[in-house]
């Protein structure tokens, strides 16, 4: 697949009714590669993410997406080239497996149009990257939440996007499936060049799998690059107001932070 | 990856699981069409005096048949095709509402809009005095305006759901008083009419009312069945339904606006028939099983539903009750067992 789309957000601002939630933005996605978004609650990194996938129009700036505004094409167009897990979708009431992921074919098909040997394709592919293969016949409602999430990452890829934005992937998933999902999302990206952008709430894991970090703070982009530019302990201040340490992850060698606190610093430690 | 495709033992796992449960979902569904025919003809034949399925055909290919012709043809097949499509249009309707908010309860004789075209058509009826044709048209402006004042109460920042279902139940109890007060200061001769728009009933029903609701739901319904697909991607959620290519608002706008105008011609043709538009929905989700589109298929159970209860309403007792008094006395404990569970769970379903 080609990493040549494009996916620029300029000077963009985005709220809800009065409240401006993030002001003034510009951020560039590099293509085929993968970026993460971090901040503190509420800093508007999931309300950057609904701008970049065209479910918020800015009130300010554009979102461009090769080079056209995203929110003047048409929804099947971007949807062929885009794709977006949000935090919590839904699953209607005792849809099967295969029926659900399926569905992520949809922005390639016509009103009436049957169902392809592409369609079909498409869908075992989803499924045997995302080890789900074995639970096509099985309903929703009754996996784990490991596997639940896998299901919906498959139906993310039926819809073999170029570019995939996920927020909070991770969430509700314990570490092993943290680790699972996030392994999967850097194979689709090392073998398809997809370009993957996911908001995450784990600051180590978002240095680690991330080619490109971008911080947040206040609606305001504070910095972004690779991480271990940008993972410093006055990023981490600024970013959380909270003192740490970054040192090297003896797995990966990306920054690692350690979060000092007030009770269980082994020595006294100053500002790095 | 096409090799790895290719070396997979045929069928896959995959196709065969896809193909059994549509299959699976057909077969249901024609199970259903097989139940509405058999209902729709067995109403053609009995009723006074009972004619066998031959004369019946003939009438309804137009022969002349002594006796059979007037009975059949004038009384018996309005009243069986009013049953049959006001039951499909509120059966489509409903699950149609049930879908886009994710919620049973959601059903449009549930939060106001039947009660909105009933009250119309009986202050219509009473107190203006209008002729037939004037009372459908000022049904289905009361529908659609009522389903806009809902909208517009529950709206905030875009989001529907335990909102809109709350402020409909509140203005179908306020619609439903007003029903109530015209009918008690009707004249009497007013009340036979009036009644229809109480429950809803299939009696007095001829051509002249029947045949604009036929055309209606000759175009409301293709035109829902369109959406079919958008609207199920709707139940994951907006931001899901438009990340894979749906127009929401688009799509939410047409779906609301077919459905309250099926639902206000069904109305205006056979009353706010009790319950159907709520039932249909959940009953076809039994008995076809997740995963395909329930329109069709609660369609068919709608018009199960009123055929039906129509015949059981005509025959079974030794007072001819009307059909809305059969399916209320169904509905009703269904309503309070989701009202029950809703609560107990302590979301929507």
């Amino acid at each position: 697949m080609t990493d040549s789309h494009t996916l620029v957000a300029e000077h963009v601002s985005l709220g809800y009714g009065d409240r401006t939630v993030v002001d003034g933005l510009d951020l560039t996605v590099p293509p085929g590669r993968i970026t993460t978004i971090v901040g503190a609650n509420a800093c508007g990194k999931s309300t950057l993410l609904r701008a970049l996938s065209r479910l918020l129009a800015p009130t300010q700036g554009h979102v461009l997406l090769d080079g056209k505004a995203v929110h003047t094409q048409p929804t099947k167009a971007v949807a062929r080239t885009m794709g977006l897990l949000p935090q919590s979708p839904i699953a209607p009431e005792g849809i099967a497996v295969a029926d659900l992921v399926a569905r992520g074919r949809s922005p390639h098909q016509r009103m009436l149009s049957r169902w392809a040997v592409a369609d079909e394709q498409a869908v075992e592919e989803a499924l045997e990257l995302t080890g789900t293969t074995d639970l096509v016949d099985r309903s929703v409602d009754e996996l784990s939440g490991g596997q639940r999430q896998r299901v919906w990452i498959a139906m993310a890829l039926a819809q073999q996007t170029d570019i995939l934005l996920l927020d909070e992937p991770t969430t509700f998933l314990d570490i092993c499936h943290q680790i699972e999902v996030l392994d999967l999302l850097t194979d689709l990206n090392r073998t398809r060049g997809t370009t993957i952008v996911m908001v995450l709430h784990d600051l180590n894991l978002a240095a680690r799998y991330a080619d490109h970090l971008v911080a947040m703070c206040d609606g305001r982009l504070l910095a972004g690059g690779p991480p271990e530019e940008v993972l410093t302990t006055e990023t981490v201040e600024r970013v959380f107001g909270m003192r740490s340490q970054v040192v090297a992850d003896p797995v990966s060698s990306k920054p690692m932070v350690l979060p000092i606190g007030r009770h269980h610093a082994a020595q006294p430690v100053g500002h790095a | 990856m096409s090799t790895a495709y290719t070396t997979r033992p045929d069928p896959s796992p995959l196709r065969a699981g896809r193909r059994r449960r549509a299959a699976s979902r057909r077969r249901a569904a024609g199970l259903l069409g097989v139940l509405v025919l058999v209902l729709f003809v067995v109403s053609l034949m009995v009723g006074q005096t009972f004619y066998g399925p031959g004369e019946v055909w003939r009438v309804v290919l137009g022969q002349d048949v002594p006796g059979a012709s007037f009975t059949v043809g004038t009384l018996r097949l309005p009243r069986a095709v009013l049953g049959l499509v006001a039951g499909a249009a509120l059966g489509m309707a409903g699950v149609t509402f049930q879908t886009m908010l994710r919620n049973p309860l959601a059903s449009p004789d549930i939060i106001g809009i039947s009660a909105g075209a009933s009250a119309a058509a009986v202050v219509g009826i009473v107190v203006l005095r209008v002729d037939e044709a004037l009372v459908s048209a000022m049904a289905i402006a009361a529908a659609l305006v009522t389903a806009l004042v809902i909208y517009l109460l529950a709206y905030r920042d875009g989001v529907l759901g335990t909102r809109l279902i709350l402020i409909g139940i509140g203005i179908a109890a306020m619609l439903d008083s007003l029903v109530a007060y015209v009918i008690v200061r009707a004249a009497a001769w007013d009340l036979q009419v009036a009644m229809r728009w109480l429950t809803g009933s299939l009696n007095g029903a001829t051509w002249g009312i029947v045949l604009p609701l036929v055309v209606a739901a000759l175009v409301l319904m293709p035109a829902l069945l369109s959406q079919s697909r958008q609207l199920d991607l709707l139940q994951h959620g907006d931001d899901t339904a438009s990340a894979l290519g749906v127009r929401v608002e688009r799509t939410r706008l047409t779906v609301i606006v077919a459905a309250v105008a099926l639902i206000a011609f069904a109305t205006a043709a056979a009353g706010p028939i009790a319950f159907v538009a709520f039932l249909a929905g959940p009953i076809a989700a039994r008995v076809v099983g997740p995963g395909g589109s329930l329109m069709a298929p609660a369609a068919l159970t709608g018009a199960l539903l009123v055929l039906a209860a129509d015949l059981a309403g005509q025959h079974l007792f030794g007072t001819r009750y009307p059909v809305g008094v059969i399916t209320g006395v169904l509905g009703a404990p269904y309503l309070v067992y989701l009202l029950v569970r809703t609560n107990r769970a302590g979301g929507s379903l």
